[in-house]
């Protein structure tokens, strides 16, 4: 009886590591296959040249203008969505703590906001254009994508702000501050590493995201001069190259994944170390 | 002037804040109004039963996706919770501590994949692993791309999220319980099974609701792998065409056919509806456990 119980307990032991091993070499195996595909045709034209006349069956070229562009989209997209995101996180951590009731609500509909596909946010912000009278372009593929990503940074802003002890602000307020400068003197300061890594984190799920600039930012070979250009983006362009029937044209895809990868992994990278850094003067 | 200040800045607060808290709503109504013309033209329950797509006709049935959808999901889910839950019991039960730190750089690495790229890697390697490999061994017909290809893709992109939140339940159960139960003479092995499985199942339920969430919605990767062909798949090596799929791939036709582009945001609508739904029932289940600790 008593071995049967040791069997079991071995037997799913073992199973459980072969598990955890496995998700870690799928890991490794992703990121092989993508490496082993996309180095051999990345070249120095795809990051520094605009595709050329035939580029998409197999002509001289790059894909400059889907890096500009979705550099442009997540940037701006990651500037608004912290102008909006900042005073809602805030306001969670020092007005809404006296309303518990209200502070998970919003922390609810966040979570919600959060779980909603990037297709939907997409068909959204289409909507939004179509009213507005707008086509296809930059501004209407950065209202999809600060959408996108606003619950993104909220919440993460909210998980560093909920760390900070209430003493602190109870400190403050009673030299006398506001709420406002407890909130922005105070909170933000001691957040400030936890909000790099918000704004980064954030910066990198706008850049990835394909779905939610498939319907608002079209797509193009120029790099865009006004917000009612259309704009190319990275994982389109990956998209768009993959279905071509042309072999050299799915590869400059599978090199264009490994640009895609290099730019949000240097971003969570990034994020990492200077949280770290920033670590060292908090209180 | 600070008084001035302190009003200015709590007023962009609390327009931040409703903003924020309006925005479901304001996607659902948005939904809605752009979907009202086909749904006055056609019963809600009409469109969803109907399996007939033909959009130069007028016939928008959505049953094929709807199936699609259901099929991949499932599947999906079934692959990835198990192996989340063995891998999440390792880590948090019997591992070092080392290894728990190192998972998390490595969940926190497959979220951050971009799904265009896991599509790519779908591509490379589950398709043709599909249709050379595993549609031979069960004497199936298949070019690789098809429901169980677009599932395989997607259990591997739930991982990192449904993973992350089993870890964490389980790490919430308070190492009493698990004391009391050892105490009695239980093994570890009982222990897990009774206790810290008993003790942590809506948490369980919560993350299963998360990864259904979160790969009923999932749109570029699937469609990369999945085929789209509609169709009442009648095995998982058939294409499919789920619903995120099909609102993707006729975005550029879709202004130029009557009522199509009402048909797309209906589409975009249901996928709205039922993930909030799951999402919140997942999150109303995981509240409920950590009130009851």
């Amino acid at each position: 009886m008593m071995n049967r119980k040791k069997i079991e307990e071995q037997f799913f032991r073992l199973l459980m590591s072969l598990v955890t091993a496995s998700i870690i070499l799928v890991l490794v195996y992703i990121f092989y296959i993508i490496l082993k595909k996309g180095l051999p045709s990345l070249s120095w034209d795809m990051v520094s040249r605009l595709p050329e006349g035939g580029y998409y069956f197999g002509k001289e070229g790059g894909i400059l203008n889907a890096i500009i562009g979705s550099f442009y989209i997540s940037v701006s997209a990651t500037f608004l969505a912290f102008i909006i995101g900042l005073p809602v996180a805030l306001y969670m951590n020092v007005y809404l703590v006296r309303r518990p009731k209200f502070l998970t609500m919003t922390r609810f509909v966040l979570d919600a906001l959060w779980g909603v596909p990037s297709i939907v946010y997409g068909a959204f912000g289409f909507t939004i254009m179509i009213y507005f009278g707008l086509r296809t372009s930059l501004l209407a593929g950065i209202i999809a994508v600060t959408l996108l990503i606003i619950p993104i940074m909220i919440r993460a802003m909210d998980e560093v702000l909920r760390t900070i002890p209430k003493g602190l602000m109870e400190a403050s307020l009673a030299l006398g501050s506001t709420k406002t400068e407890t909130a922005f003197k105070v909170f933000f300061k001691q957040a400030l590493p936890g909000f790099i890594t918000a704004i980064l984190l954030s910066f990198g799920r706008g850049i990835g995201d394909a779905a939610s600039v498939l319907f608002t930012a079209g797509f193009t070979d120029h790099i865009p001069e006004k917000l009612t250009d259309p704009v190319a983006t990275l994982p389109l362009a990956i998209f768009f190259q993959l279905s071509s029937p042309i072999p050299e044209v799915r590869e400059r895809a599978y090199a264009a994944a490994v640009i895609l990868i290099a730019i949000v992994f240097t971003i969570s990278l990034s994020a990492r170390l200077l949280s770290k850094k920033f670590k060292k003067h908090q209180v | 002037m600070r008084k001035f200040i302190d009003s200015l800045s709590s007023v962009w607060m609390q327009i931040a804040i409703w903003f924020v808290l309006l925005l479901p709503l304001m996607i659902g109504l948005g939904l809605v109004v752009k979907s009202m013309p086909l749904l006055q033209e056609n019963s809600l329950i009409g469109i969803l039963s109907s399996s007939t797509w033909s959009p130069m006709r007028g016939d928008f049935g959505f049953l094929p996706f709807i199936i699609s959808t259901i099929l991949v999901t499932i599947i999906a889910t079934a692959i990835s919770l198990p192996l989340c839950l063995l891998s999440a019991i390792h880590l948090t039960q019997y591992a070092p501590k080392w290894l728990l730190g190192f998972m998390h750089s490595v969940i926190d690495i497959l979220a951050g994949i971009p799904s265009v790229v896991y599509g790519v890697w779908g591509i490379l390697v589950i398709v043709p692993f599909v249709g050379d490999n595993l549609a031979p061994f069960f004497n199936a017909e298949s070019s690789g791309y098809s429901i169980l290809a677009g599932a395989l893709v997607l259990a591997v992109m739930t991982i990192p999220y449904v993973l992350n939140m089993l870890i964490e339940v389980f790490n919430n159960i308070a190492v009493e319980y698990k004391e009391a139960s050892l105490s009695l003479g239980a093994t570890y092995w009982e222990t897990i099974k009774f206790v810290v499985l008993k003790k942590g199942l809506s948490g369980i339920l919560s993350a299963f609701g998360l990864g259904i969430s979160k790969a009923l919605g999932e749109t570029i990767a699937v469609l990369m792998v999945v085929g789209n062909v509609v169709q009442f798949p009648k095995s998982v090596f058939d294409a499919g065409y789920p619903l995120p799929a099909l609102i993707a791939n006729n975005y550029g036709e879709m202004m130029s056919i009557p009522f199509y582009d009402s048909a797309l945001m209906l589409a975009a609508l249901l996928l709205f509806i039922i993930v909030i739904f799951f999402n919140v029932a997942a999150r109303y289940l995981i509240q409920k456990t950590t009130v009851t600790q």
